[in-house]
This record gives structure tokens, sequence and C-alpha cells, in this order.
């Protein structure tokens, strides 16, 4: 299994009454991942807590004593399970109004979302809200899982509405994969099996589409972009020379003899050697680790990114971004702040605040501060010129997260306009 | 080759491989915690593809509670020596000498008390950051740790406070005194951990794979007999043939019955099994629900 083995890493989005513990405990109980010890301990703490004899699943994810103790979600909790086809990473993030910051972490590293709702309430401001967050930070593939089925006697007419209201939804966000299943996880309808409830539904179960959904085109694969993470110079006297640049490709293909730009400077060279611990290779692609080295000497460093020279990015101390603000401490706009993006790592200030959008109605309103969970569009100056592309265009050159030099504290997430 | 999908593996080896590349390129001293466990020799072939041909940019550090199986000890100056490079240690017996760890009886469980040893020695040689083989699957406060862990001045975790982590941006930074713990193999479960040293043809401690031991039942466990445990009146020494899921401290390090005799067979068995890995393994992390969280908010990997 582990030679053809696949990872997907994807979140659930929806509340404890949607469900969504149910869902999580479902698929990991049906596919053989929950253990003896841990059903153990979640029941012994169902019993003290006076459950009324079942037992409570989000106990399994709820890591933290203070979770625990006031029966709330705080943080993203990470989850792991496998099929013969695919490993699974879980992001599970809570629902609640005042976490938007949790779902875009999340969210960031996902390849797939799964948006719950309550079959009986329909698409409601939290399922708006949860779906544009999903395109925001531009999570390719979206289900919307319709559960407790039951709850509406597994009516078809039911979930039809559902869907049309959510797809129009969707289709103003520019959501291209999106899915929709009815299921009742209480059930185990639609979840792992296909139950017997729900033979109206031709599409697959939700772990079905989870082992089959295809995720290769998830990474860029024409621009290749290979930020410089570190000069290797191995000073030995077998290696005297070697001077390797080493990275991960964060998009596209590099073969040995193409031509590269190394921006900003905007110098070319060729690729010489793509070297590895297994062995050099002849071709590599996204997301390999490896080793560069080049035919000529050129004075490069952290921050500096390789491209190939027929897809060039932007290169520019200016630019405009969607902006997640996540601290507390809302944005000062007469401070300056560290930027981190891709390996370098720069001064900015923030030239403008344009609209802020409002996450339950998508309404764009004006605005003159950030506050936590505030989503707005920034025009952005830094110290020294970037390397990027538009977030729609590339996930990983077009992102970045704003540092305040004070605290340290990672206070907001931007995607490049 | 080319246009094959990625294996889940190779996707973990370059996510990890990243994360050494970015501590060695934006923290000023940090170091590799290296035990001789199986996570951290995984960690250790994970260092030498990050940073080979070159030596690696880290000496590895090991924080010996003298209470490891002998095995592992020895395991752990093989590989440090076979790659040449670099390995510290320092003793939970030179805290208790100093008197800044105050054991209740001298044969005690000593995993509880590392965190004195590493903060002392983390102070010692001023790192600032601490590449450690920690997984989310071990354990529910852990599934909530970010890869790039942040300490204050007292090495202490604040599961509410924690920085957002997004996309591989990793936040680096501290202020002098503060440190973080870098957990570069967070995603990887048990299952891939074995995978990877199939794969890679790994050498670990022998004491991985089945073989015969004397052992004692104890409090619903299993323990090795050792100097360390001897059989207290009304318990009798048994032979059996177990393996080590985990290697700690060898007063409460369990091991489970098997006769896995290879990574490959290991790799069946995990497959089949119904109990976690510290579950079986680890006395110390059942005596409440929230052990874990309370050891490392004292500084605790």
């Amino acid at each position: 299994m582990s030679n053809t083995t696949q990872l997907l890493r994807f979140i659930t989005a929806g509340s404890v009454d949607d469900g969504k513990s149910t869902l999580i405990g479902r698929l990991l109980h049906d596919s053989k991942s929950i253990f003896e010890d841990q059903l153990s301990a979640i029941t012994k703490t169902s019993e003290r807590r006076g459950g009324l004899g079942s037992v409570d699943l989000s106990l399994l994810t709820d890591g933290l004593q203070a979770e625990r103790e006031q029966g709330i979600t705080i943080d993203v909790a990470y989850r792991y399970f496998a099929t013969p086809k695919r490993k699974f990473i879980i992001g599970d993030t809570p629902g609640h109004e005042q976490y938007t910051r949790n779902m875009v972490t999340a969210a960031s590293t996902a390849n797939l979302a799964v948006i719950l709702i309550d079959a009986r309430k329909g698409v409601l401001t939290q399922t708006r809200r949860h779906t544009f967050i999903a395109s925001l930070v531009g999570v390719p593939h979206v289900v919307l899982a319709v559960n407790k089925m039951d709850m509406v006697d597994y009516s078809q007419e039911k979930f039809d509405a559902i869907c049309t209201e959510y797809r129009a939804f969707a289709a103003q966000l520019g959501l291209h994969d999106m899915t929709c299943i009815p299921m009742s996880a209480l059930n185990g309808d639609m979840v792992v099996e296909r139950g017997e409830n729900l033979n109206w539904y031709q599409g697959s179960p939700l772990l079905e589409l989870l082992e089959n959904v295809v995720i290769d085109y998830d990474i860029n694969t024409t621009d290749f972009r290979y930020p410089v993470q570190w000069v290797c110079r191995p000073q030995t006297q077998e290696y005297h020379d070697f001077r390797g640049y080493m990275g991960r490709i964060e998009s596209g293909v590099i073969t040995v003899g193409d031509e590269i730009t190394i921006q900003p400077s905007g110098r070319t060279t060729k690729v010489k050697e793509i070297v590895t611990y297994d062995g050099n290779l002849q071709s590599a692609r996204a997301p390999q680790s490896v080793t560069l080295t080049l035919t000529d000497e050129i004075d490069i460093s952290r921050g500096d990114m390789f491209v190939k020279s027929e897809t060039m990015p932007q290169v520019s101390k200016e630019f405009e971004a969607m902006l997640c603000w996540l601290s507390e401490s809302p944005l000062d706009l007469n401070r300056k702040y560290i930027i981190k993006h891709t390996t370098r790592v720069v001064k900015c200030s923030f030239a403008r605040l344009g609209y802020r959008v409002d996450v339950n109605t998508l309404e764009q309103h004006s605005s003159s501060a950030l506050n936590m969970n505030d989503i707005a569009r920034v025009a952005m100056k830094v110290q020294l010129p970037l390397v990027f592309d538009s977030y729609i265009k590339n996930r990983f050159t077009g992102s970045f997260i704003v540092i305040d030099e004070a605290t340290n504290n990672t206070v907001a997430a931007g995607m490049i306009a | 080759m080319s246009n094959q999908s990625f294996t889940h593996l190779d996707v973990l080896e370059s996510e990890s491989i990243h994360i050494m590349r970015e501590v060695a390129a934006e923290c000023k001293n940090p170091a590799l915690l290296f035990s001789g466990g199986k996570d951290s020799i995984v960690m250790l072939r994970l260092a030498e593809k990050a940073f080979r041909p070159a030596r690696l940019p880290f000496p590895l550090v090991h924080i010996d509670t003298e209470h490891n199986f002998p095995e592992v000890i020895a395991c752990r100056d093989k590989l440090a020596s076979d790659l040449g490079e670099r390995l510290i240690v320092r003793s939970l017996d030179d805290s208790i000498k100093k008197g800044t760890i105050v054991l209740k009886n001298a044969d005690q469980g000593r995993n509880v008390f590392q965190s004195v040893t590493l903060l002392e020695t983390i102070a010692e040689f001023e790192f600032d950051a601490c590449i450690g083989g920690a997984r989310r699957d071990e354990e529910k406060a852990r599934a909530k740790e970010r890869i790039f862990s942040f300490r204050d001045e007292f090495g202490q975790w604040d599961p509410k406070n924690q920085r957002p982590e997004l996309w591989d941006t990793y936040n680096t930074r501290v202020h002098a005194g503060e440190n973080i713990r870098v957990f570069p193999i967070s995603n990887w479960t048990e299952m891939d951990i074995w995978e990877y040293i199939a794969r890679e043809n790994l050498y670990i401690p022998e004491i991985y794979y089945a073989h015969e031991r004397d052992v004692i039942r104890r409090d619903n466990g299993i323990l090795p007999v050792s100097h360390l445990v001897q059989p207290k009146s009304g318990e009798k020494i048994e032979k059996m043939t177990v393996r080590f899921r985990t290697v700690g401290d060898m007063t409460c390090t369990c091991p489970v019955e098997s006769n896995a005799r290879n990574a490959q067979e290991i790799i069946e068995e995990t497959a089949i099994t119904r109990i976690t890995e510290r579950g079986a393994t680890r006395m110390d992390d059942q005596t409440s629900e929230a052990s874990m969280e309370l050891r490392k908010k004292e500084g605790y990997f």
C-alpha cells in the first residue's frame, strides 16, 4: 500500500449542532481509526460528566483541558486516518463565529473542504461564511455535506432545494469543483457506506469521493517557482567548490539544462545538476525538496527565487492583497510590520485600507479599521521587492504572513490580488 | 516517474526537509533533539536529506534520563559517530546533583523531569530552537500544537495563545531568552514512521523487534525486568516474546506481545492494532487525561 497511497488534506467546517463530531467520529470509526484506549478514555469522561449513556465523540478531538471543561473547541485539531487508497489529514475547525481565523489557518493547507449543514435548517449565514472563506483561501475542492437527512425523511425534494440554493451562491464565488452529498452521519448513510435510505442519490458516499478526487493538479504545474531556502557550501575536500541552492519546488517542473532567471536580480543561468541525498535527478517537480547547482557563479542568497524564463512572476515593492486579520490588537496604519513571503522577510507598511468584506453577507463596506477576524482589501508597500504571483494563480508565491515586530506574533494572513 | 503521483511518504518527507531548512536558515542556534528512538532516527535521516553533502548545521542533543535501555543508548552513539556529527549529552543525574531535580524516591519514573534538564541545556548552549520528533497522532494535546511551537522564557507552552500557522510560511521569530520547539514530523503517523524505516532501511535499536525478555505484570501492564524494575512480593518473572513500540524510561515503558521481527512485519501488526502507541506503552501518560498537556506547559518537548 505504501507504494501508491496519496496524501489528502481536508477540513471540516460546521458546528457541533450540524453533527460535525458525529461525522468525523463516523469516518474514524468506520475506517477503524479509533482505538480501544481512546474510546475507553472518552467513555469514562462522558460518564463522569453525566452523559446520557452515549459516548460524546467530540471528546476525541477536543484535546485541551479548557476545551473539555467548557465543552467548546478552541483550536484547530489535526486528525489522521488512512484507507488502502489514501492517507488523510483532517483539520477540524470550530464553527463558532469568532473563530474565522482558525478556519483560514486550517484551510490554507487543505485540498478539500467539507462544509456541513443541517438538512432541516438549510443554507445558513454560517454556511455562507464557511464557503466564502474556503473560496478566499483557494481550497480547490468543496463538498457540501447535507447532514441529518434522517430528520427530513430522506427527502430528495428537500435536498434538491438546498443544493439549488447553495449552487447559486457558490457560483458567485467562482468555486470550480463543488459536490453536494446527502447524508446521515448518525445512521452512517453516505459517509463510508451508501446505506439503504438514500437510493435516489446517484453520486458517491463521502469517503469514496475523498479517496478519488483528483488532487494532482491542485499544485500549479506550469510555472516553475523555487525560493532559495539555504545555500549549501560544504567546504570539505571532496566538495571543495560545491555550491548548491537548497529549496522546495513550489510549483512547476525543472530539468537539467533548463535556463532559469534569478529574481529579483533578473540574471539568467542554467541548471547544472539536481542533487538529492538519493542521487542526482534529471528532472524534478513540485513539491520535491532538492538542491540545484548552476552553470555560472552568481551571487545568490536566501530569499531569491529561481523561475523559468518563459513564465515570469511579478517583481514589485507595491501590491494589493486580501488580508485576514488574526490578532486581538487591531491593525495600526501608522506602524511598520514585517512580511514573510516565501523565504523572504521584509518590512512593510499599509498604504491604504480598501473595502472590508462582511463574511456573512459578502457585502463590501468601506473601512477605517481592521479587527480580529476582519477580511479586507489592502494596498501594501514593502521595503525590498517581492517576487510573487497572484494567489489565484499560485497558492505558494501568492501568500504571505504579517508579523508584529514588537510581539513577534503572526497578526495577519495575506493573499495577493 | 515524472507523470506519477508522489506518495504520501514523498510528500511528508519533502515537508519535513523544508521545515528543517527553515530552522537552519532563520534560527541563530538550533539543536536537533536525538534520543536514539525510532522517531528521532527518522528525523536524523531527514536532516541528512536536508543538508547533505554538507554537515548538519546543528548539533544532536540528548537529554538522558539515565533510565534508558542500553540498546537505545548504544544505537544513539553508533549513529552519531557513524555520521561524524556532534552529539551533546546532558544527564538528569547532573540536575539531581545540582539539586534542581528532587526525586521522591531513587527509582521513580523520570520522564516528567526531562523538562528541567532540557531547559538547563537550552540555557547552557543558548539554543533558540530545538527540533523534536513529536507527532500529532501521538496524543491529543499534541494534535493541537503548531509545527513551530513558541515557548516563553520558562519554556512554557500556552495552548490558548498559539501563533496562527498558515500555509508553509513559518514564523520563527523569538526574543532573546525565548525559544521555539520545532516538530518536522508533526504530520507523520506511527504507520508512516514504520513505512519510512522499511523504505529507507534504517538501523534502529533491536528492542523494537520481537525478542524474548523477562517481564513482570504490574498495574494492567507488562514491565521489563531490569536493574530498575525488580519483582515486588507476589509478582513473578515471566519470559515473553515482546517488542517495544516506544522506548523511554525503563521504569514505565511497557513492551507489547509480538512476533514481528522486522519492519515489514511491524507494519502488518500496526495496521491491525486496536490500541494507540502511547496507550499501550506509557504508564505515565495514563495518570490523567491531560498529563501530556500539563507536562508540555511545564516545558516538556
